[in-house]
This record gives C-alpha cells, sequence and structure tokens, in this order.
C-alpha cells in the first residue's frame, strides 16, 4: 500500500516486514525515532520481536552478535558517535560472519557538535567487513533494509544501510510499503549455518593462530566478491515482485555524457533534474549514483567511466590529509584502465555537516568542470578561501 | 511542483501542519515531502517546516529557499520582526497570516497574494489547545484550501483524521470554518 512515511519510519516498517526477532538499541538523535516506532510495534504485537533496551551503542551491538549467533534475524541503528563505540564490534560481527543488519542515519562527527548529516561516520567503517549500502529516497531505504537481509543471510555478511539525517530521515515523503506476503515470498527465515546448538557444542570466537587467521580472513573477502553479484540478482528478483529494480550502481543519462557526476545518497536524487536542465542546455552530462559501497563495484565503474572526457566525484565527507572517500575509490578503481580511456578526474567535498547542497551547487559544480574552471584535483566547495594555508590551519576561530 | 513554507512557534504545529497538507495532497495522487527546518525546536521559539507537491515523483531533496506560498501560524513573527518571513517567497505567491486583521495590514510584506484568517479564534472556539496558546494548525490549512485549492476540503478532512491523535473532529470542523473566514487581497501590479 502506499502510504506517507518519514525515512525513519520506512526504516521501521521495512524491520516489521522482514520480521526481524531481535531489535538491540540505544537511541541517539537522528536515528531514535527507528528504535521508537520499532518498540511501539513490538509492544502492540505487530512485529514479534525481543526488543533489547540496552545502556550504550556498544551494547547494542553485542546484543545482536549475540541472537544473531543463536540464529536470530538481528536488527539495530544508531548514528555517528552511536556507530563509533560500537566500533570494536562492528569488527566482531563481521569477523564472526552474521547476518545483521544495522541502519546507520548519517551524522556527522563531533567535535563540534552536529546532528546533521554527513558521510564521514560510516566511512569509517569501511574497513570493518561490512557490506554498505547509501540510500537516495525512502522507497529505497525500505527495499535496501528487505534486501539487506536477503543478502546478508545469503552471504554471511553484516549489511549497514546508510541514510542521511534529515533529508531522509526527518522527511515524509510518499512510499509504496509492500505487502507482508511479498516479503515472506521474498524472505524466507533465517538459517544461520553455523548457529550455536545445544545439540552440537561447540566454542565461538577462539584464539585463532597465525596459520589460520589469514584463512578467515581470506574468506571474507571472497564473501564480498560473491555479494557483488547477489546484491545484484536480489535487486532485479526485488523488481520482478515489485516492479522496482535496483541497480548496485544507478546510471542516469549516460548515452553520450562526457561529463559524469559521480555521487551517493540524496545528492544523487537532487542531481537528476540538474542533469536534465544541463542537457537542455547543450552539456553532455551524466550521473552515476554509487548504492552498494562495499563490496566496491571497480569493474562496473570502470565500464561506465572509461571513454569519458571528465568524472566529477562529490563526497559529503573527507579522508583527512588526502581526498573524499569515494573520489579516492573511484580514481583507484580507474587506474586500471588503458591510459586512453582514463577521464580527468576531479572531486568536490561538500555538504559536511548537514550544509545543503542544492541544485545551484551542482549546476555551478557541473558547469565549473566542464568549461575548466574548477581543475584542481579536489576542491572544497562553499567554505570561506584560507587566505594563508598555514595561519589557517592552526588557527581555531 | 509546489512549494511551501510554514513559520510557527515552537508548540504550535507547524511540522504536524506540513504533514497534514503532504497527507492531503497524497490522498489526491500526488507525490509529496514534508520536512521541518533541520535542528532543534524549543516551545515558543519561532521554527518552519516546509511542503512539496508535484504531479510527478519528487527528486529534489534540500531545503525550500524559494516557496511557491507561506503560511504564518503567529503574526506577531511579523509584527515583532522575528523573522523575515518572506525571504525568498516568489512574486506573486500566496501569503497567508492567521490575525484577526484585514489582509491590507500586511500589504507592506511585498508584492504577495495577501490572505488573513482568524484562526486563534477559530481554534478556540472549537476547544483545540488552551485559549492563551491554541492550537491552529488544523484551522488555517482550512483556509489553505480555499485559498489555493490545490487539495479539496474533503482530503484535508481525511488528512486531518489520520494525523491528528485528540479531537480529530473538532479539528475537522475548525479547517471547514476557517475556510469559509479567510480573506484575501490581490497582489498589486502582479496578474494571478
Amino acid at each position: 500500500m502506499r502510504m506517507v512515511v518519514k525515512g525513519n519510519g520506512a526504516v521501521a516498517h521495512a524491520v516489521r516486514l522482514s520480521r526481524a526477532q531481535v531489535v538491540s538499541a540505544y537511541p541517539i538523535t537522528p536515528q531514535t525515532s527507528i528504535i521508537e516506532e520499532i518498540a511501539t510495534m513490538v509492544a502492540k504485537g505487530q512485529l514479534d520481536a525481543r526488543f533489547i533496551k540496552v545502556e550504550s551503542e556498544h551494547s547494542a551491538l553485542a546484543g545482536c552478535i549475540s541472537a544473531s549467533s543463536a540464529g536470530a534475524r538481528a536488527f539495530t541503528a544508531t548514528s555517528a558517535q552511536g556507530l563509533a563505540l560500537m566500533h570494536e564490534l562492528i569488527h566482531w560481527a563481521a569477523g564472526a560472519r552474521l547476518p545483521i543488519v544495522l541502519a546507520n542515519v548519517n551524522r556527522a562527527m563531533a567535535p563540534g557538535w552536529s546532528i546533521w548529516t554527513d558521510q564521514n561516520d560510516s566511512l569509517s567503517q569501511r574497513d570493518t567487513g561490512w557490506m554498505q549500502i547509501y540510500c537516495e529516497s525512502s522507497q529505497e531505504v525500505v527495499d535496501s533494509v528487505i534486501q539487506a537481509f536477503k543478502v546478508s543471510e545469503r552471504v554471511l555478511l553484516p549489511t549497514m544501510v546508510v541514510l542521511d539525517a534529515f533529508f531522509l530521515s526527518h522527511t515524509f515523503e510518499d512510499v509504496e510499503m509492500p505487502e507482508q506476503e511479498v516479503v515472506d515470498s521474498f524472505l524466507p527465515p533465517l538459517e544461520l549455518p553455523h548457529k550455536m546448538d545445544l545439540a552440537h557444542p561447540a566454542a565461538l570466537g577462539n584464539l585463532v593462530f597465525p596459520d589460520r587467521y589469514m584463512e578467515f580472513r581470506r574468506k571474507m573477502d571472497l564473501a564480498h566478491d560473491l555479494a557483488l553479484g547477489v546484491w545484484d540478482e536480489v535487486g532485479r528478483e526485488w523488481g520482478q515482485l515489485t516492479g522496482r529494480t535496483y541497480r548496485i550502481v544507478e546510471e542516469y543519462r549516460m548515452d553520450g555524457a562526457e561529463l559524469v557526476l559521480v555521487t551517493a545518497a540524496t545528492a544523487g536524487s537532487t542531481a537528476r533534474p540538474v542533469v536534465d536542465q544541463l542537457r537542455e542546455a547543450g552539456v553532455p552530462v551524466g550521473l552515476v549514483r554509487l548504492r552498494v559501497f562495499r563490496p566496491f563495484p571497480a569493474s562496473i565503474l570502470r565500464s561506465l567511466l572509461g571513454g569519458r572526457a571528465k568524472v566529477l566525484v562529490l563526497d559529503r565527507n573527507c579522508s583527512f590529509g588526502h581526498h573524499g572517500i569515494f573520489h579516492q575509490e573511484v580514481k583507484s578503481a580507474l587506474y586500471d584502465l588503458p591510459q586512453a580511456e582514463q577521464p580527468r578526474v576531479c572531486g568536490v567535498i561538500a555538504g559536511l555537516g548537514g550544509r545543503d547542497i542544492t541544485p545551484d551547487d551542482l549546476e555551478e559544480m557541473l558547469t565549473g568542470v566542464w568549461k575548466d574552471r574548477i581543475t584542481d584535483p579536489v576542491t572544497w566547495w562553499d567554505v570561506l578561501s584560507a587566505q594563508d594555508p598555514a595561519k589557517a590551519a592552526l588557527a581555531m576561530s | 511542483m509546489i512549494e511551501i513554507r510554514i513559520h510557527g512557534r515552537g508548540g504550535q504545529g507547524a511540522v504536524v501542519a506540513s504533514q497534514i497538507i503532504a497527507e492531503a495532497a497524497f490522498r489526491e495522487g500526488m507525490h509529496v515531502q514534508a520536512f521541518p527546518s533541520f535542528g532543534s525546536e524549543r516551545r515558543g521559539a519561532p521554527v518552519a517546516a516546509f511542503v512539496r507537491l508535484d504531479r510527478e515523483p519528487v527528486l529534489i531533496r534540500t531545503e525550500i529557499y524559494e516557496p511557491d506560498g507561506l503560511i504564518v501560524l503567529d503574526q506577531s513573527l511579523i509584527t515583532q520582526k522575528l523573522v523575515d518571513v518572506t525571504q525568498g517567497v516568489k512574486e506573486g505567491a500566496w501569503v497567508l497570516i492567521n490575525s484577526a486583521h484585514e489582509p491590507a495590514e500586511f500589504s507592506h510584506l511585498g508584492p504577495f497574494k495577501i490572505a488573513t484568517v482568524d484562526a486563534s479564534r477559530i481554534a478556540i472556539e472549537h476547544r483545540l489547545g488552551s485559549i492563551t496558546s491554541p492550537i491552529v494548525n488544523t484551522a488555517i490549512l482550512g483556509a489553505v484550501c480555499q485559498l489555493t485549492g490545490f487539495v479539496s476540503l474533503d482530503s484535508l478532512g481525511e488528512a486531518i483524521r489520520a494525523t491528528v491523535p485528540i479531537k480529530p473532529e473538532a479539528n475537522v470542523a475548525a479547517a471547514v470554518e476557517a475556510a469559509a473566514a479567510v480573506s484575501v487581497l490581490a497582489p498589486q501590479g502582479v496578474g494571478r
């Protein structure tokens, strides 16, 4: 049925439809209303799950790890400092090959305190072995949470479903909420092959000597390779059931595109009318939206971007001392192209701490790159320029 | 696409008003977005909320800077000059103010289609909120229907019943009464 929900409500409904069995969570803005809604659903009997209230995010994920180890479908949600506090157990969940799904509402890291969106919280968990998927709409949030359980349970890796603070979390949108029967036919009950079982006692999380540790890590990496195909397959299967097919990388107006904007999350949605406008003005621009970020779709990006003249990567994040994180990853993927097919790549860092990325900003960035007004490897967008970089670096006001 | 900005004070129901408009337009087959000004809210402090409506899916996911319509739940935001309510508002846009005054009193705001409705009086009569701080958000939306015609009073009534947790019928009645009580001043020099 169609309904109007907030992005956070969309997550909660998807968790309900996925029949999560254990939800263990701790509140933090802007995520809190996800777990409030789930708690209400559990209290009203709309979701047959155990809701575990804990004293920290570290314990929230510990609860999910325990539940998942016992074979239950487990979910949690968090943001920013909460995700950072989970960090030790983020590694644990992936290493233990537990198909937990976590919704992270992107929120900028403190200090200075911010409750607004950027991607440094989720991207600083990049190397933990979790899969990550970035959503552009509440519809995609619903569909991706359900798909995440399916993919996670197939490849035995946890998934972080990521949505922008406020631009999605607190915005009401019209969403097609799938029927329970559809989700049930898509997502069978979890059968975890290595679940704790009293009939077959085993020790989990043991000491692993150097002669075996690497083998476990190699298997995690192979599972990521496998997952790329599974995300594609599951996105198509969902399309057959609902009419909404999802790709690992979403492309828009790429026919004849000589300049390509690569970005993720809601900026990729706002960019579409901008691309239309620029096309009408004769600028041959196209759009690539990174949806699945881990596993990283390097070969897809090579085939989409190879031979184009210019690529602009827009990052709502920064790896301090280097580039935007999507920018680095896109560039490293393109290095494997023959030199004649390598586009020139520029990076723009924008929208940190929830600063808006407007259609006008996007138009200015794209025309700037197209007309060679923007040629630096990395441009910080819309910040007061530092006259003397050495002085600016040490000034605290 | 229609973009609307709602100004009020924390506790007056600006955010719920945005949600009700979205629900009403959704019932007429439109694609919708409704969101608060992103951040924290305090009771009595100026707040804003926003709505986008379109026959096509709404792809722009940013704040609204140049609204086509403006709702002011509390005239003191204007008279005490607390907020520049018309900032970025498009020329010829409609501006609806909760006020017992005639719209001509607000003609200094600029070249807009200015309308007023005494939503506070109507809300008090229907016992919505208290006499000192009436909840005016549903009443004023009836006036929005009358002024703009982009959603029907029937759809608004359904949206109010689906969204407002207490006294839904009194809220619907207030909206209907406000629809009949709105007075409009056509913009000078703007044909619309």
